[in-house]
């Protein structure tokens, strides 16, 4: 362990001087900045590049493609199987014996974790300033049809995870794509493994550190005045870095258990804000409804609002990211399908409610400018956006929301963005670990190596501005999509042979309820 | 008229070891009665744990299982053993108040045996500690140990 705080030390007295050189000459914020757009630019040209022809970016459709196909494959699982899942992750069918170990509804638990935070606070914000109200329906549609995809990859999570002598297991896409495709006599299996063992790397890097840092520094600077980011980056990075690499268990286990009531107190005062508005909530929602197929004067129309709420869920939920069945695949059961059950609750609960509660919430609020002539949205060409009050996006719009009814709340969303944020870089350091480990092997001096990187990327990401970041951020995660739902489609007749036999024998009363 | 059997929660205190010497003598008392201990380990399946938690958790219950029969059960109940009772030793995650009542059920005991548990914390002053809850929810008599 001391050998640890020696390296972290080290690492903080060699970066500092450089930092405090750098802020002196340029403006490290700046520089940092530029040299991000310079070298990612091109990749996430790429990534967001439209359909010929259309607005339309290919990667979306790709998600929405997949999430579809695998809806109508399963026939409407996540609708048909939603009872299940409650009762599922309430126990009902857990065995006794098998007490003290993973449950379901721990594996949801710290999926959820992973998941619900900035994306539902920051992203919405940024899916309905740029695609108007509008972009709300989408992301529910989005979120809906998600279920599927979540079902789908996390049973193959659980089915083909690595499971070592000593009880621990490891799962995930890189798992069940060699295992799979193995099974399937299909080529390639390794070869894509590898290509999403790197893209999660990226992404954990990307969507799972830069922008949580970013916009934890942006709701701290909005709330103490401005300040520069990499101040942050350092301190957030110093405590990342003694949980994950110096074994301070105690900060992340306090941060697993006071997210969760952060997240449910979250949606309490979204609720108790849409009651006091109640007789908006009518107009609100024709908002959306109108949005989502007219575009309401935003840039873009139609297809702005519905890109919009198809990139925003896709990197709220994560569902077909691939990283949901690293976490899901740690759950105690003899059936993989049903952590498939389990798991499609995440997409209703962190898209479909939480996500909607933010974005009726900026709506009603009328942070965004409506020329009262027209009754259309203001845009503002020069952002990219609508026109909002104090000209913010991201979490600042939100906490501009939330701040019209209740005027403490964005000291509130402060801590709550800090913590969500920690919360998902921890959990995205363990998914990037994973596939650390998976390409370069066990073994602490590797693991340490990825962990100091990790936390260098921390320090970027609070540094820089919040376009190159959240582009780089969903440029990664939408990378890994791409490798895992083409596994997805390969491997999804062994989830349909699962589910049958699960259903079949569910039926004939082979699992007992026990409670 | 089958086997009488008691059920004696153990938590590894003065408390408890004077659960089991009541138990005993009574089960002296009674002549044909088997003694079931038990030790349970405070688990909940709707905690909050982060991804190494979960993953480290198989390899973590074994070693608490372990831990617990070593430490507290199996010295109990070999010593029991010795002094000639009809004796078994039972560990399990959960809730104890519950899995007192499950197993006392599952033994078809005609009572329970525990040591008191002072309420220590706030929580527990609200709400009940172990043996509050168990004496509230329980289908057999028990007895509590000062």
């Amino acid at each position: 362990m001391h050998r640890l705080y020696a390296v972290l030390l080290t690492m903080i007295a060699s970066v500092l001087p450089g930092l405090a050189a750098a802020q002196e000459a340029v403006g490290l914020d700046q520089k940092i900045n530029q040299i991000f757009a310079d070298y990612t630019g091109w990749y996430v040209s790429f990534i967001f590049a439209p359909l010929p022809g259309t607005t339309f970016s290919w990667i979306a459709l790709w998600l929405v493609v997949g999430a579809v196909v695998f809806t109508v494959y399963f026939g409407a699982i996540q609708f048909k199987g939603f009872a299940h899942s409650i009762r599922l992750v309430k126990g009902d069918y857990s065995d006794p014996n098998d007490a003290g170990e993973v449950s379901h509804f721990q594996a949801l638990a710290t999926a959820l974790s992973g998941t619900v935070g900035l994306g539902n606070i920051a992203g919405v914000a940024v899916a309905v300033s740029i695609g108007g109200p509008g972009a709300t329906f989408w992301m529910v549609v989005a979120g809906l049809f998600g279920m599927a995809t979540k079902f789908t990859e996390c049973t193959l999570g659980v089915k083909y995870r690595n499971e070592y002598p000593d009880g621990s297991v490891s799962g995930g896409p890189m798992y069940y794509i060699v295992k799979g495709f193995k099974e399937r006599g299909l080529p390639l299996g390794g070869f894509m493994a590898v290509v999403f063992s790197i893209f999660t790397i990226l992404g954990a890097l990307g969507g799972g550190n830069m922008f949580q840092a970013n916009q934890a520094h942006a709701q701290i600077a909005g709330v103490f005045g401005d300040f520069p980011g990499w101040i942050t980056g350092v301190i957030l990075a110093g405590v990342t870095f003694a949980v994950i690499a110096g074994g301070l268990k105690s900060i992340a286990r306090v941060t697993e258990k006071v997210v969760p009531f952060m997240g449910v107190f979250y949606v309490l005062v979204s609720i108790l804000i849409l009651l006091i508005n109640f007789d908006q909530i009518g107009w609100a929602f024709g908002q959306i409804f109108m949005g989502a197929f007219t575009g309401l004067g935003v840039v873009g129309g139609f297809t702005g609002a519905l890109i919009q709420g198809f990139r925003r869920a896709a990197f709220s939920n994560e569902a077909g990211i691939g990283s949901a069945p690293i976490a899901h695949s740690a759950v105690r059961t003899k059936e993989p399908v049903t952590e498939g059950y389990v798991a499609l609750l995440e997409p209703f609960i962190d898209t479909v409610v939480i996500c909607t509660m933010t974005a009726l919430v900026i709506v009603i609020s009328g942070v965004m400018n409506v020329d009262p002539e027209t009754g259309l949205y203001i845009w503002n060409a020069e952002a990219g956006r609508i026109a909002t009050e104090g000209d913010v996006s991201g979490v600042a719009l939100t906490s501009a929301a939330y701040a019209k009814a209740f005027s403490w709340f964005p000291v509130l969303l402060m801590v709550a963005v800090v913590l969500f944020a920690f919360s998902t870089m921890i959990s995205w350091s363990y998914y990037g670990l994973k596939a650390w480990t998976y390409l370069f092997g066990e073994g602490e001096t590797k693991e340490l190596i990825f962990k100091i990187i990790f936390c260098l990327f921390i320090v970027i990401g609070a540094a820089a501005s919040l376009g190159p970041v959240i582009d780089f951020s969903d440029a990664m995660l939408f990378s890994m999509a791409i490798v895992n739902i083409i596994a997805l489609y390969f491997l999804m007749p062994i989830v349909k042979r699962e589910l049958n036999s699960y259903v079949a024998r569910l039926r004939a009363g082979e699992f007992v309820k026990h409670k | 008229m089958s086997k009488t059997a008691i059920v004696v929660g153990l938590d590894g205190s003065e408390a408890g070891q004077r659960a089991l010497a009541f138990a005993k003598s009574r089960a002296e008392m009674i002549g044909d009665c088997s003694i079931t201990i038990c030790y349970v380990i405070e688990w909940s399946p709707f905690s909050f744990q982060t991804p190494e938690e979960n993953e480290q958790r198989h390899k973590r219950r074994e070693e608490e299982l372990k831990l617990a029969h070593e430490r507290v059960i199996d010295p109990a109940v070999a010593q029991a053993k010795a002094d000639g009772f009809d004796v078994t030793g039972v560990v399990k995650h959960g809730d104890a108040a519950d899995i007192l009542e499950d197993i006392a059920k599952s033994e078809g005991a005609s009572q329970i045996v525990v040591g008191r548990v002072g309420a220590r914390g706030l929580k527990e002053r609200l709400f009940g500690g172990v043996t509050g809850r168990l004496v509230a929810s329980a289908s057999v008599p028990v007895t509590i140990i000062p």
